[in-house]
């Protein structure tokens, strides 16, 4: 009865259901993507997602970048977490190039990792929030992921696409005083996370409105092969950083929290367990830290490095190489690597084909959000309208990184 | 009493300064609504404006005026029009029988003149809140469809069943009240509770009927529109739904109109629950002070409860998410109306064995 209406035209006078567009203004769709729905009333019957809004051609243009300067395409990914792209794709090429960093430089990544994923998934959370229309938690958490930044910010210079780091290592040592802004983070952050927990996780009404909402199965999910805090919460105890350890995750010692439902509400406990795991993370790579040779920040790798500028002027050498990495001359072995991190919304995956000049002959980024958006309408037909809402939040979909 | 010129006189005079103070109350409680959001979110709020931004109400007023006015081409032009202004009207109206303090004594040459502070004390008082607080609905359901657009069709779809569902809710948890003071009259409940303290038990209707007041507040919510029932303005999902087409000062007017209903609701529920003007050792402080200053203390009192009100509001609404639309419902008819019949029941039930004066 349904699906005869759905085929019947817009203005047809038998038609009961309605259509309605779920972007790709509405405030729901946090980026540019929409959602064409069919509605009987409140309730959802199917939805046609739609991709390409943002879409531009990153793996086209990488195709005639060098690889330093793909780095940058990488941040607009999922710019909520844009360290992690960009170390993932630096690993990328290490594995190409068969480089190895010290471990100081592993310690230096995973801490920058851990506190974006504590700013995606503190982003992701509080909009859940947002979506059921508590605003204050947002407004608490927001002020945390700011202090985030301004770490990014004494590290790189920038915030939200940060283009941080160099293949081999960082471009300069971490300055004074952002130690002690990452000090000052560890120290506070309990407590914040504390509080947006009390104000959300046993709140009745939030409760109610989670719990059931957008669920969808540990099969299914595996089947849409679905990664990251999504997957987990259907009770699938899968995590890049455990299961195949980059950046020596394997010294580490944290939990994978996961859920059983799969619902929203099950999606949003795994982010906040993760946001505990990851401070715990970042407390151990603090400590193996201290007894470390600090000015370590970098391979001894001099065609990915820049030079000191007094040592161009002097040096042949440095100068040769200096001209090299500006210009974008460095060329890599040929091969096929994949590598893959895990993203703040899932497996953040890089296929890099070389065929040994100084662009890739082919890169693909396999991109978890891409994956989960497929998804959407299975977890939504059948529900209300304000569940699709909800979900659509809870999963976390990031235009940049649906669309590369 | 007679009807004479004076007595029109001073009842358009107390026409106008209670709808003035109406408007006024609901253009400071925006920026009071902005003020207590920052305080809750760690936030400065409105500053620009005079000082602690206390002129941007009339910013935003001004604003709205020299906006465009954008009349959508598929709408049904002269609904479109009228749901604004339906909406602000009902709202106004209401101010209407609620007592704003004792009656005070002019005394002139042609001897003693009582002048009550109350537009009209008719004997059906909450019958008439009710009956245009329904009215206010309409506003709503026109402005949403009218617009021709589907998300605030929607809105007006949920603003009418809630409208609907948590009035039932409403008028059930006030009949228990009713038992009580055996008068539809706001005066007379207002004159009941007289003071705080009789000697033998609190006068205060909240006392006696606490699970009723808690029903009337939860359901007064859900009439306002506001969080966590602020359904049919869902601004993440509807996108504002029923005054979405709506610019300019029309959408000024169903924003206006939003919180001169919930000045006038917090005055509903002082006076019903509250005491209303009535505050502890009033018969103390009436003998002290002159009749005409005691009349504008009772005013004071009955603002302050009302303000008390208006920031719970907020409070409130900065707090708690939304309900999803089902569970609003479902809170309303499984839960709400029974607890209402419920408390009627023991209402009449104590009446009945204790205090039956046969």
């Amino acid at each position: 009865m349904v699906e005869k209406h759905i085929q019947l035209a817009e203005n047809s006078v038998e038609k009961e259901t309605t259509t309605i567009n779920l972007g790709p203004t509405h405030p729901a769709t946090h980026g540019i993507f929409q959602n064409i729905m069919e509605i009987d009333g409140e309730r959802v019957i199917k939805t046609e997602m739609t991709v390409g809004y943002i879409h531009r051609a990153f793996e086209k243009i990488a195709e005639r970048r060098p690889y330093s300067q793909i780095t940058p395409l990488t941040d607009r990914l999922n710019y909520c977490s844009a360290p992690i792209n960009n170390f993932g794709w630096h690993m990328t090429i290490e594995k190409l190039v068969g480089l190895e960093v010290p471990k100081r430089v592993d310690y230096l990544r995973v801490i920058i990792m851990e506190l974006a994923r504590i700013a995606d998934h503190l982003v992701c959370n509080s909009v859940i929030g947002v979506d059921t229309g508590a605003l204050t938690p947002f407004t608490y958490v927001f002020q945390w992921r700011e202090k985030i930044y301004e770490i990014y910010e004494g590290i790189c210079g920038s915030r939200l696409t940060t283009n941080i780091g160099r293949i081999g290592g960082f471009e300069r040592n971490f300055p004074d005083d952002t130690w002690k802004k990452i000090h000052d983070f560890m120290d506070g952050f309990p407590a914040v996370l504390k509080e947006f927990e009390t104000l959300l996780t046993r709140n009745r009404i939030f409760m109610d409105r989670c719990i059931g909402a957008g669920a969808i199965s540990a099969e299914r999910a595996l089947n849409w092969s679905m990664t990251g805090p999504n997957l987990r919460a259907t009770g699938v105890d899968y995590d890049v950083r455990v299961h195949s350890p980059y950046s020596s995750y394997n010294e580490f010692d944290f939990k994978i929290p996961v859920g059983s439902a799969g619902d929203v509400y099950d999606r949003y406990l795994v982010r906040n367990g993760e946001m505990w795991e990851s401070y715990r993370i970042i407390q151990q790579a603090l400590d193996k830290l201290k007894g470390m040779d600090s000015s370590i920040f970098h391979a001894d790798a001099p065609e990915f490095y820049l030079p000191e500028k007094a040592d161009v002027y002097t040096k042949m050498e440095a100068l040769i190489y200096h001209f090299k990495i500006v210009m974008g001359e460095t060329d890599l072995p040929p091969g096929e690597v994949y590598h893959s991190v895990e993203g703040g919304n899932g497996e953040l995956g890089y296929y890099l084909v070389s065929d040994g000049g100084r662009t890739p002959y082919r890169l693909h980024f396999r991109r978890p959000c891409f994956i989960y958006y497929q998804a959407f309408n299975e977890m939504v037909a059948g529900g209300l309208f304000s569940d699709a809402v909800v979900t659509l939040s809870s999963i976390n979909v990031i235009a940049g990184e649906l669309d590369a | 009493m007679s009807i004479d010129t004076f007595l029109i006189l001073e009842k358009i005079i107390l026409v106008v300064i209670i709808i003035a103070a109406s408007m006024g109350v609901a253009a400071y409680s925006t920026w009071a609504e902005r003020k207590v959001a920052a305080v809750m979110q760690d936030r400065i709020g409105p500053l620009r404006a005079g000082p602690f931004g206390l002129l941007q109400p009339l910013a935003d007023g001004g604003k709205l005026f020299f906006k465009e006015e954008i009349v959508p081409d598929n709408s049904t032009k002269w609904l479109f029009m009228l749901a604004p202004a339906m909406f602000i009207f009902t709202s106004l109206m209401t101010s209407a029988i609620i007592p704003w303090g004792p009656d005070f004594v002019i005394n002139g040459s042609e001897g003693a003149r009582t002048v009550a502070l109350q537009v009209a004390d008719i004997n059906i008082g909450i019958l008439y809140v009710f009956g245009v607080v329904s009215i206010g609905v309409y506003g709503i359901m026109l402005g949403g469809w009218a617009s021709n657009n589907k998300f605030s069709l929607l809105s007006a779809i949920r603003a009418a069943s809630q409208a609907i569902s948590y009035e039932l809710a409403l008028g059930l948890s006030l009949i228990a009240l009713l038992m009580l003071t055996g008068t539809l009259s706001l005066r007379t409940i207002v004159e009941q509770q007289h003071g705080f303290w009789d000697g033998n038990y609190f006068t205060w209707n909240f006392f006696k009927q606490p699970l009723g007041f808690v029903i009337f507040l939860v359901c007064s919510f859900a009439e306002l529109n506001r969080a966590p029932f602020d359904m049919p303005e869902s601004e993440s999902e509807l996108n504002m739904g029923y005054h979405l087409e709506y610019s300019s000062m029309k959408l000024g007017m169903f924003l206006f109109a939003e919180y001169i209903n919930m000045f006038i609701s917090s005055a509903v529920l002082a006076t019903l629950f509250f005491g209303g003007y009535n505050f502890p050792w009033m018969d103390q402080v009436q003998a002290a002070v002159p009749s005409g200053i005691f009349s504008l203390i009772c005013v004071g009192v009955l603002m302050a409860k009302v303000v008390g009100f208006i920031l719970f509001f907020m409070f409130v609404r900065w707090t708690l998410p939304r309900f999803r639309f089902d569970q609003l419902l479902n809170l309303g008819w499984t839960k709400l109306i029974p607890l209402a019949l419920f408390n009627m029941l023991v209402t009449g039930a104590v009446i009945l064995f204790f205090f039956n004066k046969k």
